[in-house]
């Protein structure tokens, strides 16, 4: 009896809205201000990988769901992301790898150009998107993570917990990426891939050649957004024959970046900075839309062990010193700039905030407990 | 509020705040990697488009594209496409334009010169209009020009000197937007000396040296060459406040003075 009552009550409420529904899709739109629908419901919205951001870009995923956020949602479309490599660890491939991993699994279009002799043989190094296994939200974990952040000394208690919870609501916009397992042949067929070897050419007008096709090849592609993805790695390195002449480097990296400008890709440029002049490298981060630099810690550092917690987790250390600004001229002002680079399980590559250590002897010290995870690097006694 | 929106600090500090009054001049604004400082420019672009003058702007873009412009100065209360079908605005955009098949196989030299005579013409037919329309030259930024021209800062400095004789010779004022750290570290910080030589202001935007703040953005500092002390007003020869940047205005105040 109780459940009829329920399913009466059901069917009417299916009707009332029914009936809602039947009056504003008849009721001619006559208010200024109302939403033009057919705008919101554009062909973009429903492609995978892709995410409206504000000032009419869009972003697509850099592959790691925490650059993600503290970008603002990713890279923007048309934007051009530097990456300051550090001169002793790979830390910048870690960045490449899951940018081209998540354009793979996106179907974006990809070109890779790198120093290397076989470049195509990077691919076989690209992370597999991971499996989530458990459905807890990503709400939960932001909680958690508030929890921590004001008593982060009880971290080891919970923090099993923590790291189970898998990141799942974003599944769609950005995977999570497997680093020890490859990525599964099946995410390579049919796919536009071009990988370049920068080390016999001699000039980069070649390459340039190639990567405008490339991205006009994208722009023509049956009319929609897909977002191309361009990656290279390492491009004044000393193996290349142009890497002494910097103004020629400059002007490619300047034509690269008016090219990117103007279609729907982002373009992702490693440049060891140690290994050219301070002037020249000045000039690339200006270029640069987005400036990341990216720094190993070293293995035993006592001192920094006892700044910061979780110290024997971290692979590195990765700066935000820029942050793409396309059609606005209000800086991106992030909460902090330095973030540390974690490997969870060896698996996943997550960002942190640092957290400070507590100072021995001065349990109860306001200064020491308000250090964590609040405002820049400066705040750190010790200078990334 | 001294940061009411038609005069600011900003305005105040450059001289005059009646519109169309900076004729003649040339004004730098410096910034760094850490601090843009896109939106002096952007706040030059909107006085010298200012609705009651018939100010002309010729803009040579070496950065962004139209969009970003037209998008960023729409929101603060300008809009530069009416602008430019009003012919008060002339966009140059050289982010596109060696990309063109025209350019192609020119050298950075061919292409300075060819843009310094586009400009000089444009110039001249403005001046010869009825109205005399005073002529702001815009370019954002040299550095970049710098890369066009292969490195060869001789180059573009030919190019600004012969745009500063406009300043002379027709009463056009000139602003450029340079990258004053890329010069720090270099062994002749030639083009940005002779950059500010021949400036009669020059607007360095800095970061605060405490770091990022949500709510102050950076520092301003205007120094100001030419101050005519017979003018009865007595005013600093050099300003420093701080600013926070936000879409529809930038908001300029003392240091210490934000409530």
């Amino acid at each position: 009896m109780k459940c009829l009552a329920v399913m009466v009550s059901l069917i009417v409420v299916l009707v009332v809205i029914g009936s809602v529904m039947a009056m504003t899709a008849n009721k001619p739109r006559t208010a200024s201000f109302s939403r033009n629908t057919a705008a919101a419901s554009s062909p973009v919205s429903s492609i995978p990988g892709l995410k409206h951001g504000p000032n009419g870009t869009m972003f697509i995923s850099s592959g790691i769901s925490d650059l993600d956020k503290i970008l603002g949602g990713g890279f923007a479309l048309g934007s051009l992301v530097m990456v300051m490599e550090d001169p002793e660890a790979p830390h910048h491939m870690l960045l490449l790898r899951n940018f081209m991993s998540q354009g793979l699994v996106h179907h974006q279009p990809l070109i890779y150009a790198s120093p290397a002799n076989d470049p195509r043989g990077f691919l076989g190094t690209l992370p597999n998107p991971m499996v989530s296994k458990d459905e807890k939200s990503r709400v939960h974990e932001t909680e958690q993570e508030k929890g921590l952040r004001i008593a982060w000394q009880y971290k080891k208690y919970f923090g099993e917990q923590s790291s189970d919870s898998q990141r799942d609501g974003k599944s769609e916009y950005c995977n999570d990426f497997d680093l020890r397992k490859p990525l599964e042949r099946y995410f390579f067929t049919g796919q536009q891939i071009d990988c370049v070897s920068l080390k016999e050419s001699a000039d980069l007008g070649a390459f340039h050649e190639r990567c405008s096709s490339f991205l006009s090849q994208d722009k023509r592609s049956n009319g929609n957004i897909t977002g191309g993805r361009i990656a290279i790695q390492s491009l004044c390195s000393p193996q290349c024959e142009y890497s002494n002449r910097e103004w020629e480097m400059l002007s490619f990296v300047r034509s690269l970046k008016s090219v990117v400008r103007l279609s729907n890709a982002v373009a992702v440029v490693t440049f060891p900075p140690s290994l050219v002049s301070t002037t020249f490298s000045i000039r690339l981060q200006h270029l640069a839309d987005t400036l990341v630099s990216v720094k190993a810690i070293p293995d035993e550092d006592k001192e920094l062990a006892k700044l910061l917690t979780g110290y024997q987790d971290m692979v590195g250390l990765l700066s935000v010193h820029k942050v793409a600004r396309i059609n606005t001229q209000v800086p991106a002002i992030l909460e902090a700039t330095t973030f540390s680079m974690k490997l969870q399980k060896r698996r996943s590559l997550i960002l942190e905030c640092l957290n400070q250590a507590p100072v021995d002897g001065s349990s109860g010290s306001s200064y020491a407990s308000s250090g964590s995870c609040s405002g820049t690097s400066k705040t750190a006694p010790l200078d990334f | 509020m001294a940061n009411a929106p038609p005069f600011n600090l900003l305005d105040e500090s450059l001289g005059d705040t009646a519109s169309g009054g900076d004729g003649g001049r040339m004004i730098l604004v410096e910034d760094c990697v850490e601090t843009s400082g896109a939106f002096v420019v952007h706040h030059l672009l909107k006085r010298a488009l200012h609705s009651h003058s018939s100010d002309v702007v010729v803009f040579l873009s070496f950065a962004h594209p139209f969009s970003h412009y037209d998008r960023v100065l729409r929101k603060m209360g300008c809009n530069l496409s009416v602008q430019r079908d009003n012919k008060r605005l002339l966009f140059f955009d050289m982010l596109t334009l060696d990309r063109l098949d025209k350019n192609r196989g020119k050298t950075g030299e061919d292409i300075l010169i060819a843009l310094y005579g586009e400009v000089q013409k444009a110039v001249e037919v403005f001046r010869s209009h009825e109205g005399r329309q005073h002529v702001t030259v815009v370019i954002d930024d040299v550095s970049l020009m710098e890369v066009d021209a292969k490195g060869s800062s001789n180059l573009v400095l030919d190019f600004l000197r012969y745009c500063y004789s406009l300043t002379a010779q027709f009463g056009c004022s000139l602003i450029a937007l340079n990258h004053e750290d890329v010069y720090s570290t270099a062994d002749q910080p030639n083009l940005l000396l002779q950059l500010e030589y021949l400036a009669d202001l020059v607007i360095k935007v800095e970061p605060l040296a405490t770091g990022l703040a949500t709510d102050v953005h950076g520092q301003l500092t205007v120094s100001n060459k030419n101050i005519q002390v017979g003018s009865g007003k007595s005013r600093n020869r050099i300003h420093n406040f701080q600013f926070r940047i936000k879409d529809s205005s930038v908001e300029y105040f003392y240091p210490g003075s934000k409530t």
